[in-house]
């Protein structure tokens, strides 16, 4: 189950250590998530359900869906999808919602009831100020990089906060080339982009606060941060959030089978820890992700039964849909899941043709041979720290859903409040870059840092480089979107009052 | 537009990227299977005889003038979709070369036979390993050179190795 030959990855692992699931004695490697050395020992239902008893597996791999909740050393509801293998743990299936045990609360120094859960004040943020920064940026991925990266050029000082332990974002599981051009670092792995941004920071008055949540924005702009199992404070000038997206969920018949995975865990599982999903796997969704994912998983040994579409046409570029194709993958259009099989985890697969209208065209069912299915049908905006701040909502279909409404320099309805990358909209890495880059140096200027007419120069640049993006076809989406989402702010302006 | 339903590009699309006769007999061409808008561009980049150009925006397809191709094959490397090959027709005798990125592990090795397959993953037939690229400047995209049937050229794009050893 583990990757031993990756064209591309090389996985440096921690050393061999042992723990204990429910009683049996399994060898994982130290720091790998306690998710991965389960699956790479062959592993995949870790919980049960609270009311009905069915098995659960993981399914997004990074911390998002609660699906993975195990009991670690007797405390329960232990994320294990980012919760680090450590020597001699004690790992148990959970079966109930758990307690907390004694001072398992991260309240930190506020004042606690007789439950350990701390009081605070409705409207403050709970635990111990870090101080004042000019900008933070809340996610380390190529949006939040690029913005640190352009504040800082002006001489900004910022953090960026992730709660992984490795910036990058979802750029840490790319494999394969960017596309772009060469100023959006096209031709280059996405897993080489990140430490390629980061050693622009190097030289920059940035600080790196990695394996830091954001738990809450308050409308004066003070985060509310856990660092460490504590709570802590952050009162910056301005924010910008750039905390990408998250999978999309697919209802069918047991589609909470353990072996039913999120296309990002499953890039995860692979490209981070170096442990195939499974044998044998049925893609549910023919966009890029979907195309790109099944390639990954034939470089990494994996058999890819089928790609689905429910559309009658690939969503992603033909370029990627020929890569699996030529490699004997079958793209089948206009099909659907019908359900998933097996008792605790996948064994299969039913699929069926659909007519224009979706619904299931008669005597076209039929089963595949899986142990994996892998869902890559859509991703949708992480906007619940800017909602929380009570910027101005809206649904925009063409990124992704409810996003918080925004302008051109990426500002909210609250001044000094951006938003930025898949978190402002569903797009690409190349696109976060720019709009990072812009939403830095927007709050650079509201700062008062360098000279505005560099800026607005610099500006310039970046709002071509994003128009050049979104010119073709598969661009039309994001770009109509982004104009309805620019005149929705246009219309209602900004309003001062709720800074 | 069979290709956004099943991922093969047709016939109008190959004849489109598909270098003349003419061309093809007087030695190694190369072959770009890009025929969508996409924001994309290394190719241009990579070819130093200026054979692949993109006019307008950065989303046209690039257009080929394989009169300035000399096949050698660098910018298979360079193309995020591995959309690009190059073939050999003018050999002497019944055989012809394709020139294809190859990610994948283990590689084979030179003089090895290996199951050709096409655009749709069928078995084609079979062709013997030319040799195989795997320098540093190609970062992790090798380019395989197989040798195939002149018949079968330009329908080979990949190949799967016989036994896994
Ligand atoms: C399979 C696949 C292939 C792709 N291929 C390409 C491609 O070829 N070219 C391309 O341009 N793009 C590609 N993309 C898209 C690209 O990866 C994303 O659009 C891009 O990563 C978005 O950047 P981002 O910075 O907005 O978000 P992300 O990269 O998702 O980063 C957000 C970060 O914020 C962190 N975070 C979120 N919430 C919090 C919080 N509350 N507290 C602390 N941290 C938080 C997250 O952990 C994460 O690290 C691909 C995506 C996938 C899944
Ligand atoms: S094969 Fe060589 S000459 Fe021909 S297009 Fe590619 S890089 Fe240019
Ligand atoms: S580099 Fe490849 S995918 Fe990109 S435009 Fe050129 S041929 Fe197409
Ligand atoms: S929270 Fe762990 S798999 Fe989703």
């Amino acid at each position: 189950m583990r990757i031993d030959r990756h064209p591309i990855l090389t996985f440096e692992r921690g050393r061999e250590i042992e723990f204990e699931f429910d009683g049996r004695r399994l060898r994982g490697c130290e720091g790998e998530t306690i998710a991965a050395a389960l699956h790479a020992a062959g592993v995949r239902v870790l919980r049960e359900s609270i009311r009905l008893g069915r098995p659960r597996g993981f399914f997004c791999a990074i911390g998002r869906c609660s699906s993975c909740l195990m009991t670690v050393n007797g405390v329960p509801n232990v994320m294990t999808c980012i919760t680090p293998l450590e020597e001699g743990m004690r790992v148990e299936t959970q079966r109930t919602k758990g307690t907390v045990p004694d001072g398992g609360h991260p309240g930190g120094d506020a004042p606690a009831d007789a439950d350990g859960v701390p009081i605070v004040a409705w409207g403050e943020a709970p635990g111990e100020s870090l101080g004042d920064v000019p900008l933070a940026v809340v996610g380390g991925g190529p949006a939040g990089l690029s913005a640190a990266i352009a504040a800082g050029r002006l001489g900004v000082r910022s953090v960026v906060i992730d709660e992984n332990q490795t910036a990058g974002g979802q750029l840490i599981k790319q494999t394969h080339m960017f596309f772009g051009s060469r100023e959006h670092h096209a031709r280059v792995r996405g897993v080489d982009i990140g430490p390629k941004l980061l050693s622009e920071l190097e030289e920059l008055p940035v600080e790196l606060m990695l394996g830091t949540t954001a738990l809450g924005l308050y409308n004066d702009l003070t985060l509310s941060l856990l660092v460490e199992g504590r709570h802590r404070r952050l009162s910056p000038e301005t924010i910008i959030v750039a905390t990408g997206a998250s999978e999309n969920m697919l209802a069918f018949e047991n589609s909470d089978l353990p072996g039913v995975y999120g296309a990002g865990a499953v890039q995860t599982l692979m490209n981070v820890h170096g442990v195939v999903p499974g044998d044998r796997v049925l893609m549910v969704g023919a966009g890029n992700i979907g195309l790109i994912v099944s390639y990954q998983l034939l470089q990494a040994g994996v058999e890819v039964a089928a790609v689905i579409e429910g559309m009658p046409e690939v969503g992603g570029y033909h370029v990627h849909a020929a890569k699996i194709r030529r490699a004997g993958v079958p793209i089948l259009t206009s099909h659907t899941i019908v359900r998933a099989e097996g008792e605790t985890t996948v064994t299969g697969a039913k699929v069926v043709e659909v007519d224009e209208s979706w619904r299931p065209v008669d005597g076209t069912e039929r089963r595949l041979d899986v142990d994996t299915i892998c869902l890559a049908v859509g991703l949708t905006p992480n906007v619940e720290l800017a909602f929380q701040a009570g910027t101005r909502e809206a649904h925009v279909r063409e990124l992704g859903g409810r996003v918080a409404v925004h302008g051109p320099d990426l500002e909210t309805s609250i001044p000094g409040l951006y938003i930025a990358g898949d978190a402002s909209g569903i797009e690409e890495a190349s696109t976060a870059m720019l709009e990072g880059r812009l939403a830095g140096l927007a709050a650079a200027k509201r700062l008062g840092a360098g000279d505005p007419a560099k800026i607005d120069a610099l500006v310039s640049e970046a709002a071509a480089g994003l128009a050049a993006l979104r010119a073709g076809p598969f661009g039309r989406q994001p770009r109509y979107g982004k104009e309805r989402m620019f005149a929705l702010k246009n219309r209602e302006g900004t309003d001062e009052s709720q800074a | 537009m069979s290709h956004r339903r099943d991922g093969i590009l047709d016939e109008k699309n190959l004849r489109a990227v598909r270098p003349s006769d003419e061309r093809l007999k007087q030695g190694p061409v190369v072959m770009v299977e890009c025929v969508e808008r996409i924001p994309c561009n290394p190719c241009v980049a990579a070819c130093s005889k200026g054979a692949i150009s993109i006019e307008g925006d950065l989303n046209d397809s690039p257009a080929v003038d394989h009169a300035l191709c000399d096949g050698c094959g660098i910018c298979i490397s360079a193309c995020p979709g591995l959309a690009i090959f190059v073939v050999d027709m003018s050999r002497e005798g019944e055989d012809a070369t394709v020139m294809l990125p190859y990610e994948f592990r283990p590689l084979p090795d030179k003089g090895e036979t290996v199951t050709t397959l096409d655009r749709a993953g069928e078995v084609i037939g079979e062709a013997k390993v030319l040799r195989v690229l795997d320098a540093k400047a190609l970062d992790r995209t090798p380019i395989v050179s197989l040798e195939v049937p002149k018949s079968q050229a330009m329908d080979v794009r990949h190949f799967v190795r016989r036994e896994t050893p």
